[in-house]
This record gives C-alpha cells, structure tokens and sequence, in this order.
C-alpha cells in the first residue's frame, strides 16, 4: 500500500462515519465538562459520606454511620420538612405569574415598561431580595408591622418565630420567582394562535372556559418549562434563608442545602462526611424530578 | 570571604541602629497570611509588617490580607497546601484541630526564653494544648457590661455588686418602661456570653472548663441551676424583644436610643457606640456581678494569636516576628486607642489612656483570680458550640423547652467528644 492510498482510505472513513463523528465531536466538550464537573463529584461526595473526615487529617471509613445519626438527627428532620413546604409552596409561582403575564399581555401605552417593572425582581440579586424582605418584617421599624399596626393588628415578628419564619422567606422567594413565570408565559402567549382564539369566541367561549380550554392547552411548553425551574429553584434555596435568617431561629429555617453547608463548610462545621451524606440524600431527592423531566421530555420527543 | 561576612554584619547593625537593637540577620522571604481585614486591624497588620521589614534589610516580608470570615475556611487549604510562614487564629480550643492534624509548630522554646515566660504569663494557658504552646497572642479585650450611665443615673441606680443588685436595677428600669439589656442573638454567639457569665458565676471556672471540654453532661443540675438563674431574667422580659431576629449590630440602636439601659459585649462594642454618638460620659462599664459570694470571679477575654504553620519555610524569620510581636514596645503600639484600641497581651507594656481599657485591664490583672475563658466557641470544640449556642438561642425564645434542649446537648456530647 503506497502512503496516497492510506491517505485515500482514511480520507473515506472519515467521510462514510462523518454522520457519526461530526455529532460526537460536538458533544465530546460537553460530555468531559458533565463528566469532570457533575458526575465524579457526585460519585466523590457518595464516597465521602462513608467517611469521617474533617477535611485535614486522614479519613475514617465508617460506613453507613454517617447515615445512621441522619435518621436520629432532629436538625436533618427539620431540614427535610422545610424543603417539602418549598417545593409545594415555590409552586404558586406559576398560577400567580401565568395570571400576571395575561394581565400585561395586552396593548396599553407603556405596557413594555410595566412588563420590565414585573421582570424587575427577577433580574436583582437574591441577596438583595433577601435584604428588602428582612427590612420589610423587621419587628420594630418594618413597613409589615407599620401596615398592621394601621388596621389595628398585633406586632408579628415573621422571621423570629420558628412557625412563620420558612413562609416569610418563601414569600420573599416567590416575589423573583413569579417573575420569572410571568415572563416565560409572557413568550408562551406570543406564540398562541389567534385563530384558535377566534374560532373559540366564535363558539361563545370566554372567561375562564376560554382559559382552561383553549389557551391553557397551548401554553403547554411554558408551563412545563416553569414547573422545571420552579422545582430547581425550590431545591436550590440557599442564598434567602443565608441572607435572612441565617438558617435561625434555632435552626428552623434550614432546608438541606444550607445545612449540608452549615455541616460541611460552616465556620463550626467541618464534618466533611455527614455533610456528604446530606448532599446525596438531597441528590436523591433532586433524582426523582430529573427522572420524571426527562422520561416526560423523552415522551414528548417520542410524540413528536 | 571574611570580609564579606563583616560586611554584611556592619550592614545589618546599620540598618538595625535607629530601631531597637536586633543582632541576628535574617534573610529570604518572610510571608504572612493575616485576617485581620478590617480598616483599623489592616491598618495596624500592614504596619507591623513594614515596621519588621525595615528592621531586616535582608528580609522580604510579604504579607497577605483575607478578609476575615473567608479566612476561617481558607485556613485549612492553605495550611496543607501553600504554607505561609505565619499564620493569624484563635486560641484555645480553636487551634486544636490544625494542633492535631500537626499543622501548628510547637513554638514552646519561645515560651521558655525569659521575655516571653515572664511577661506573657497571663495568657500562656490559653495557647498550651498538651503542656507545649502553639504560638503567641498579640491582643486581647476584656467582656463586660457596658451600659448607659446616664440612664442608670436618672433612675438612681447603682453599678451591682452582686445578682440581687443586677435583678432590683432590671425591675427599676423595666418599670420604666426601658429593657434592661440589649441583644442580637441572630447569629447565636451572643448567648454563648451569657452562658458563659452565668455559669461561671453559679458553678465557677473550673465547672465551666469542665463542661466545655465535655467531663460534665449537660443534664447535670449544676448546669440546670445556670439556667435557673439565667431564666429569672427572661421571666423578667429582662431582654429586648425579637432579639433572634438580629446580629449585635443591629441591636445596637436598642442601647443608643436609651430603649435598653446595658450590654454584655466584648470591648469591640464601644467603638460603634461612641460612633453613634454615645459619649464617655453617657457610657459606664462593669464587671459581671457574682452570683455565688464562694466563688472567685472568672472573666471570658477572647486571645487573637499569631502561629508559625509546621510546613513554613522561614522558621526562623518567623520566630523573630513573633518575639516582635509580643515585644512590649509593639504591644503597647499596636493595641493604643487610634490602632487595635485593645489590651496588650506583654505586662510590661502601657495599656493606652482609655476609660474601658483602663477598666478591662484593672479588671483582668487584678479581679479575675477564679481564671480566664476564652469564650465558649472557642473553649467548646466547633460542634458542640454550634449546637449548644442554638440551644441557647432557643431557650431564650422560649424557656419552657429546656428539658428537651438540654437534652439534645447531652446527646451531642457523648457524640462529639
């Protein structure tokens, strides 16, 4: 074989498996950046949690020890329970930024101002939002308590008594988080078809028949797609309960994310394998929606 | 060869002439890693580095500057990977875990060179783990009451001597219609304080050590008759409201605005009180009353510490900085008003003209014989702190869950130790 030829074949092979190679190519940075920055750390901190560690010295192997005090530990109970009322809660995102995008889908003077004032909250920091939040409860110079004060309620503390103070930060989160909403149904009724619409009125259908029948239906993607962020952003909450609280009073406002720091990375923490052990549990937790997206996002490709 | 030697000596001693006599000729590079962050301890840290390097023409001293809550994290990647010479922490228990993993060096030789061992005396204890020391404090500030003069003045009100005292002045005030203390227990430190106070007020300082090092449980009644006491004064509402909802900071206001009448703080508080515009004449401080008369006073005065990480290069560049910083000279220096405005940890230097200082010293060399705390997160190792400090928190709040907080300490214990 002269050296033309092999050029010649490699050239060919190149070519026959292009459908191949070209798509693997692409994904290849993708799949090494998944693979170093998502799937070792997460088979690293399974590892770990089997562990004693302090983050210094040698790690201990203790089994599932770790796990073990997670069942008897109050804390991690808390945690677990506070993260359920997020994501149940987190959820009115979507109905109250579904109802605020068909208020502000319509043509008004101005109406792209209104739209950014809604957007506003999205687009500030969490940190900032916490803030805000934290002054408007403050039990002594707070506008909420100024306002109940007016009508002739009592002072409440929100964020300083153990049973209100997980509702006060949802609220605080779901001022962003409506937004968001909003503003993915606000591109979700522009791709709503007129006729439809028509052809429904036609048939003397308005109000909320007109909602639930014709425009809900096609508003499908969107609500899909805000039902996602929404469950992530629950499960994500970190920066308002650190911003606020502080995971306080006497640890009722943890969810898991900011008690596995607390454990982990905390400045009294340092328990390096207990702290691992709540992230996979968190990770586990977290498995069941992402199996339920992507069997629903599999199902929807399959339909298509 | 020799001349070159003798050269190098006349240069040294040249150099060393206008600053205090320093014979040895230290050489390389000398790097520190600091937390001191703030505008007034920055200011003092980079000074004392410029003050060392010019004193060592042959040294580079490189310093660097974190801020100081990211610095408590750092510490330990930086420990086992990238060493500096020397290191800022805490003493006590604080320093345990990196004394254990074998990252602090034994500077005990330090300790044992007679400027060290007789005008550091006070604080030795507190940087002793295992009958060695780990490295040398550099400030330290007295904890007390610090309370609004003019308040107690107008309603006739004396400093207390003893709890009665402290209980008759709280009803006075409260009748009032002004809370006795001030308080932010957000980030649940705060109530470490006053754990500590009470506790060694009622059981003393060697219970007190004992209960952190975790020899005594929790559900013991001495530790209950604490808390006994400690609830008088929340049945009282001797405290201000929704105080968990605050840091120190942020209750602050309470005292300045005259709505509470005192504060148990550290030192450091009377820098944003008088910011506020408290005057000295408005602010008085004293030391927390007894509460059993059997029982010699103890007093928490926090240590901050400089140590030499076992993988630094520099070891000797890095003693010769320490033996600086301790130097009575520096001490009195570094810790006047306009710079630290806290105590000077060497006996032989002046403690600046400051009514607290004066106070804070007076009280700490002369009226706590029964010992020296450090605080309780730093005498209670990192996971007992955590878990009792929220237990505090709670029990404040709520008073009637002791049984079930104590309890849950206890259990914490006979894990954690």
């Amino acid at each position: 074989m002269t050296a033309t030829d092999r050029q010649a074949t490699g050239a060919t092979w190149l070519r026959r498996n292009r459908q191949v190679v070209a798509p693997v190519l692409f994904l290849l940075p993708g799949l090494l950046f998944f693979l170093v920055y998502v799937l070792l750390p997460v088979a690293q901190s399974v590892q770990i949690s089997f562990f004693r560690w302090d983050g210094l010295g040698e790690p201990d192997y203790v089994g599932l020890a770790n796990y073990r005090e997670l069942a008897g530990d109050r804390a991690f109970e808390v945690s677990v329970i506070n993260n359920v009322k997020w994501l149940l809660l987190y959820l009115l995102a979507i109905p109250g930024g579904l109802f605020i995008a068909l208020f502000l889908n319509q043509t008004v003077t101005g109406i792209r101002l209104y739209k950014s004032l809604f957007f506003f909250p999205f687009v500030i920091s969490q940190v900032v939002v916490g803030l805000v939040f934290t002054w408007f409860y403050d039990p002594t110079f707070g506008l909420l308590n100024a306002i109940l004060g007016a009508v002739g309620l009592g002072p409440v503390n929100v964020l300083g008594d153990p049973a209100l103070a997980t509702y006060g930060i949802i609220v605080a989160g779901l001022w962003p988080q409506v937004a968001y909403c909003m503003i993915l149904y606000l591109t979700g009724l522009n791709a709503v078809d007129p006729e439809q619409v028509e052809a429904a009125r036609l048939d003397g259908a308005k109000g909320w028949r007109m909602l639930w029948y014709v425009i809900l239906p096609q508003l499908r993607p969107a609500t899909f797609i805000a039902f996602v962020v929404t469950i992530i952003g629950a499960l994500r909450s970190f920066d308002l309960i650190s911003v606020m609280t502080n995971g306080g009073p006497f640890g009722s406002t943890r969810v898991l994310s900011f008690y596995m720091f607390e454990k982990a990375l905390g400045e009294y923490g340092f328990r390096m394998g207990y702290g691992a052990a709540i992230a996979v549990v968190l990770f586990l937790i977290m498995l069941v929606f992402i199996a339920y997206f992507l069997w629903s996002m599999w199902r929807q490709e399959r339909g298509a | 060869m020799k001349t070159a030697w003798t050269t190098t000596a006349a240069l040294a001693l040249l150099a060393a002439l206008p600053a205090t006599a320093q014979d040895e000729s230290l050489s390389g590079t000398l790097t520190i890693f600091s937390d001191m962050s703030n505008p007034a301890p920055r200011a003092v840290m980079e000074d004392m580095a410029a003050r060392f390097d010019e004193m060592h023409p042959d040294l580079e001293v490189e310093l660097t500057i974190i801020e100081r809550e990211a610095y408590k994290t750092q510490i330990r990647n930086f420990l086992t990977a990238n060493p500096p010479d020397v290191a800022n922490w805490y003493a006590a228990n604080r320093m345990r875990p990196y004394i254990e993993a074998g990252l602090f060096e034994d500077v005990s030789d330090l300790w044992a060179e007679p400027e060290i061992a007789e005008n550091l005396a006070s604080t030795k204890s507190a940087l002793t783990v295992d009958d060695k020391q780990w490295g040398v404090p550099y400030t330290y500030y007295q904890w007390g009451v610090f309370y609004r003069a003019d308040i107690y003045e107008e309603h006739g009100l004396e400093e207390p001597a003893d709890w009665e005292g402290l209980k008759s002045n709280c009803q006075t005030l409260l009748d009032a219609g002004t809370k006795c203390f001030a308080i932010g227990t957000k980030f649940l430190w705060t109530a470490g304080g006053w754990f500590d106070y009470i506790n060694m007020r009622t059981n003393g300082y060697d219970f007190h050590m004992q209960l952190t090092n975790g020899q005594v449980p929790w559900t013991d009644e001495r530790v209950r008759t604490t808390f006994a006491n400690w609830r008088e004064l929340i049945d009282m509402g001797a405290f201000i409201d929704n105080h968990q909802s605050y840091s120190w900071q942020e209750a602050l206001p309470f005292m300045v605005n005259g709505d509470a009448a005192a504060y148990l703080m550290g030192n450091f508080a009377v820098a944003p009180m008088r910011e506020a515009g408290l005057t000295d004449d408005q602010l008085g401080f004293y030391q927390f009353p007894l509460i059993d008369p059997d029982l010699p006073m103890a007093e928490d005065a926090p240590t901050d510490t400089f140590h030499i990480p076992s993988g630094a290069e520099n070891k000797e560049a890095a003693r010769a900085f320490l033996r600086f910083v301790v130097s009575p000279e520096n001490q009195t220096l570094i810790n006047g008003g306009d710079a630290l405005g806290q105590l000077p940890v060497n006996a032989a230097s002046e403690v600046d003209e400051d009514k607290f200082l004066e106070e804070g010293f007076e009280m700490l060399s002369a009226n706590a014989p029964g010992g020296i705390a450090q605080f309780f997160d730093r005498d209670a190792p990192a996971e007992m702190a955590s878990v009792a400090m929220e237990g505090f928190q709670e029990f404040m709040v709520f008073p009637d869950n002791l049984d079930d907080i104590l309890g849950r300490l206890e259990q914490a214990r006979q894990r954690i130790y």
